[in-house]
């Protein structure tokens, strides 16, 4: 089973790596962006009869910090 | 009594030799140097200390490999037993992925690498680490890290605060830290992470010796203890 984690840092929290990016679409000339977060995404290939709550356990544990990311975990069959 | 200390060494350390000079030259006994993948700490140990570096290569998020590699698992545990650690750059940013203590060091707000000294002022001078210090005194402290602009939510720094758990505040706020925030304490008071790095201020030929009084003070404190 392919899964895909998509993490992202928390509204609020500061992401200058994002505001890097921003700055740098501006300079090529690209207008009208108002906000450029960056993320992560994780894909991992398990086995079919992971559960729900292992899939959580590895965000919790390892995959987001959970202090300044959301995930989201998506299955992608 | 003899001090017994141990450095714990992971892959991609590089402060790991300065931290065992200094405690070498403060409590003149040597530390025991324990690798990352050993599954047991020392017996008896007075003092552990997590060095600064790019553990893993700074994979995933500084630290946070490192957090979850065997020996933190005995680290931990010998947190909650009231062993005194200290984490320093990297080994703070160790400490927060295992949740010893709270909070997170995210990219600096520059996004630049920071290698400078820097003022410190002591803000709780009564931890087994800052008792070497008198509260309100202006240190400088070498700094170099890319990760350590410290975040943690409104409430848990109300929190923190008001338990006198902020050790030290930075002068200049050179990364972006919340609050100011250079270093910090677990609840019981005897887990330290910092970013400033008080290894490297131990001897007066590298530019400083404004380290020197953590580790005595910690000495001091344990011997009294």
């Amino acid at each position: 089973m392919k899964i895909r984690v998509l993490v992202s840092l928390k509204p609020g929290v500061l992401d200058p790596q994002g505001r890097a990016v921003h700055h740098a679409l501006e300079g090529l000339g690209f207008n009208g962006v108002d906000d450029v977060r960056i993320g992560r995404t994780v894909e991992l290939d398990v086995a079919d009869d992971t559960s729900d709550a292992a899939l959580t356990e590895m965000c919790e544990k390892l995959l987001a910090n959970t202090v300044i990311e959301n995930y989201k975990i998506e299955k992608l069959g | 009594m003899a001090f017994r200390s141990a450095v714990i060494t992971f892959p991609g350390s590089n402060c790991d030799r300065d931290m065992a000079v200094a405690l070498e030259q403060v409590s003149g006994t040597t530390p025991v140097r324990v690798w990352h993948g050993d599954a047991h700490l020392p017996d008896g140990l007075d003092f552990i200390a997590l060095p600064g570096g790019f553990s893993y290569g700074d994979y995933l998020r500084s630290g946070a490999m490192a957090a979850n590699s065997p020996i933190m698992r005995e680290v931990i545990r010998a947190a909650d037993r009231g062993v005194p650690v200290l984490g320093v750059c990297n080994g703070f940013q160790v400490l927060t992925e295992a949740r010893l203590l709270p909070g997170a060091l995210m990219r600096n707000a520059s996004q630049h690498f920071i290698c400078r000294n820097a003022g410190l002022k002591v803000e709780n001078a009564q931890s087994i680490f800052t008792s070497g210090y008198s509260a309100g005194q202006e240190i400088s402290i070498p700094v170099a890290h890319h990760d350590g602009n410290f975040f943690a939510d409104e409430e848990t720094l109300d929190r923190i605060e008001g338990e006198g758990r902020v050790a030290f505040r930075y002068t200049d706020n050179l990364n972006g830290s919340r609050r100011d925030i250079a270093g910090v304490l677990n609840k019981a008071g005897n887990v330290l992470g910092m970013m400033p790095h008080p290894e490297r201020a131990v001897d007066a030929a590298h530019g400083g010796t404004d380290g020197l009084a953590l580790f005595e003070g910690a000495m001091k404190a344990l011997a009294s203890a």
